[in-house]
């Protein structure tokens, strides 16, 4: 009996630990193409948050997370062409448009929400998983890595397509030179300026569904502020994987194991006011920086915009 | 060029009246334009625009008691502003600010209200004031040495730090410093009588003149002494600063040191001379607002004061317009930033219009 029960204790912390670390995951992905380009997407936060605000409109009134997702994406883009038009074509300074878009929409949320469901604080349903065969089978880990919504094993794949455009595509090397030496794309008459808006614009998708997946799988509900640095924990793991997606997904396992851990402590009867809890991954970000952020290698041009012939 | 540089000071008086017309649209417009735009959420909202703004202007701006409160919430501003401009004129972005300021805060209630018992009162506000400003230095020290010693990006270690302070304060509120004497979970409370005094007849914290003495200071060492010019040839060009002989990381450690301490000292303000207590889970985040409005001030102490006193009119009339219309407070965030993104656009088209008759 007792053997029984640290299994399924396992199971849960598990499936935890992959369900918190979905929206890092998406978040650090995304903001590793950004900053890739050249751009420090502070702006994350924003589009994390708008992301999962139309993302559970979205799936509330569809009544199905896939248009949730979709819903969250496009609200994530909708930020992301804001701050690409700003900082990208306009060249204004990326941290300062970065929190201004990211406090307006924690704002803008948090108000729609108060109008819209402030009231009767609606749920969603569980969301559907989808079993993989065989591999769910397995004892412990299968429930807990192999029974989830369809979205996760994608955004575990888009590590593989991260990886493929980077290495292999032309389009990775653009984005490679637009973070480097700018100039020099632009000499092989490359629009420097619409590679750094794609990146963005990817991002902002990304975010938004990690928002949508935050608040619609995770939660089943919205709740304002319900990102709570989700973002910057995203451009963290974009900083320390050092343009490596794969150590996006491992950063983003890390950090998803620290939140299950800690939720987990809480349902094993261990007392530990909230507030510590809340602690413990930022704790684990800056104990990561210690060891590791001395090689934390970002783009030469990171966070400066571009503008033809200026010096 | 030069025929360009001339007319400023030879400027006929119909062509000064016109720039001065042209300076005058320029600063309205965006203020005008944003307006308008967040006028529109708020339609969208259902909730009429004119009336909401009417409610800010009349309280924070017109009504005597509302003018005191705006000028009351100046005096944490100003200082938060102080620091950050310190920390963003040596190239650094100090974004902890929400962290330092709620840590110093939390010290100074902790403190002040034991303090006023055994020593006279304006000592203990004083060691009170001191001791946050120190909270808030030694919290600043993990990412100052961060970027000094190991070349960590303070932007994404001054957030991490942000977000474990703000929840360590709310830690040390409920387990440590609660006040045995009331249910309601905060730190013991400074007597209005032993907080800093007010203004002559008013309500207005005399903080107030110490958040204007702390930015001039601020601004004048940052403009007019060696030390200054030291922060900012670090800010301008690290790389040039070490070959110049400076000893960059110990400057770095000093920005980070000054900025945190300035920001604590607000959060010290705030508690010995307006709210006398901090209670649990209270967080203004004036950090992350006042960022952008320093940088529109373009780290100038006297711009700040007068873009300070914009905010806390807006956040003085938004906190009492949307307890009359039933507007959540967060509206002000939308407010703010909606200004804060149309200035910084008309900015750029007020320069990229410079630029086209220059050529």
């Amino acid at each position: 009996m007792g053997g029984f029960f640290t299994d399924t204790f396992l199971t849960a912390l598990l499936f935890g630990a992959v369900t918190a670390a979905i929206p890092l995951l998406l978040a650090g992905l995304g903001e590793q193409m950004s900053e890739k380009a050249g751009v420090l997407n502070i702006g994350i936060e924003g589009m994390m948050i708008t992301g999962a605000y139309i993302g559970f409109v979205g799936a509330y009134y569809s009544g199905s997370f896939w248009i949730g997702f979709i819903a969250g994406a496009a609200g994530g883009m909708a930020v992301a062409s804001l701050m690409a038009l700003l900082c990208v074509r306009f060249g204004l300074n990326q941290i300062v448009i970065g929190i201004a878009l990211t406090l307006g929409l924690e704002g803008l949320t948090s108000l729609l929400h108060h109008f819209q469901f402030s009231r009767s604080y609606p749920r969603l349903p569980a969301a559907e998983v989808t079993p993989i065969p065989l591999l769910s089978d397995i004892p412990v880990l299968g429930p807990a890595l192999f029974r989830h919504h369809l979205i996760v094993y994608l955004a575990v794949a888009m590590v593989g397509v991260m990886i493929w455009v980077y290495k292999r595509t032309q389009f990775g090397l653009n984005l490679q030179a637009a973070g480097d030496k700018p100039a020099a794309l632009d000499v092989a008459g490359i629009d420097v300026i619409r590679t750094r808006t794609v990146a963005v614009l990817f991002t902002g998708g990304m975010a938004g569904i990690g928002g949508a997946y935050l608040a619609n799988v995770g939660a089943g509900l919205f709740i304002p502020f319900i990102t709570n640095g989700a973002g910057f924990l995203g451009i963290v793991l974009a900083m320390l994987a050092r343009g490596r997606p794969v150590w996006v997904l491992v950063g983003a396992l890390i950090f998803g194991g620290c939140l299950s851990m800690t939720t987990a402590a809480q349902v094993a009867g261990i007392r530990i006011p909230t507030d510590v809890i809340q602690m413990l991954p930022f704790l684990a970000v800056m104990a990561m920086l210690v060891l590791f952020g001395r090689r934390a290698g970002l783009p030469a041009a990171l966070g400066i915009p571009y503008e033809r012939g200026a010096r | 060029m030069s025929a360009d540089a001339a007319p400023v000071s030879a400027a006929t008086p119909d062509a000064s009246a016109g720039k001065l017309s042209r300076r005058l649209a320029i600063a309205l417009g965006p203020i005008i334009v944003s307006l308008a735009l967040a006028g529109c959420v708020l339609l969208a909202v259902g909730v009429n625009p004119l009336a909401y703004y009417g409610f800010v202007v009349e309280r924070g701006l017109l009504s005597p008691l509302g003018l005191q409160q705006t000028l009351t919430r100046m005096a944490p501003l100003l200082f938060i502003a102080a620091g950050l401009i310190v920390a963003f004129r040596a190239g650094m972005w100090n974004l902890g600010g929400d962290g330092q300021f709620l840590l110093g805060a939390v010290a100074a209630a902790a403190s002040a209200p034991l303090l006023v018992q055994t020593l006279p009162g304006w000592l203990a506000l004083l060691l009170a004031f001191l001791i946050a400003t120190v909270v808030a230095m030694v919290w600043s020290l993990v990412p100052a040495l961060l970027r000094a010693y190991q070349g960590i990006n303070e932007i994404i270690t001054t957030l991490m730090m942000s977000f474990l302070g703000v929840s360590l304060a709310n830690v040390l509120v409920k387990l440590a410093f609660l006040d045995p004497s009331t249910t309601v979970p905060q730190t013991r409370t400074l007597a209005v009588s032993d907080r800093l005094p007010r203004l002559f007849e008013t309500t207005i914290t005399s903080g107030l003149i110490f958040g204007l003495v702390a930015i001039v200071v601020v601004h004048l060492v940052m403009t007019r002494t060696a030390f200054g010019l030291k922060l900012r040839t670090v800010g301008a060009n690290p790389r040039a600063a070490i070959h110049a002989g400076l000893n960059v990381p110990v400057l770095t450690i000093a920005v980070f040191a000054i900025s945190a301490g300035l920001i604590g000292m607000g959060g010290a303000i705030d508690i010995i001379g307006i709210q006398g207590n901090v209670r649990a889970d209270w967080n203004p985040a004036y950090g992350l607002a006042v960022i952008p409005v320093v940088f529109l001030a373009r780290m100038n102490g006297f711009a700040a004061i007068g873009f300070v006193f914009l905010l806390s009119v807006l956040s003085i009339g938004g906190e009492s317009a949307a307890r009359r219309l039933g507007v959540p407070q967060h509206f002000t965030l939308v407010l703010i930033s909606i200004v804060l993104i149309t200035l910084a656009v008309a900015e750029y088209m007020g320069h990229r219009l410079n630029q086209a008759r220059k050529v």
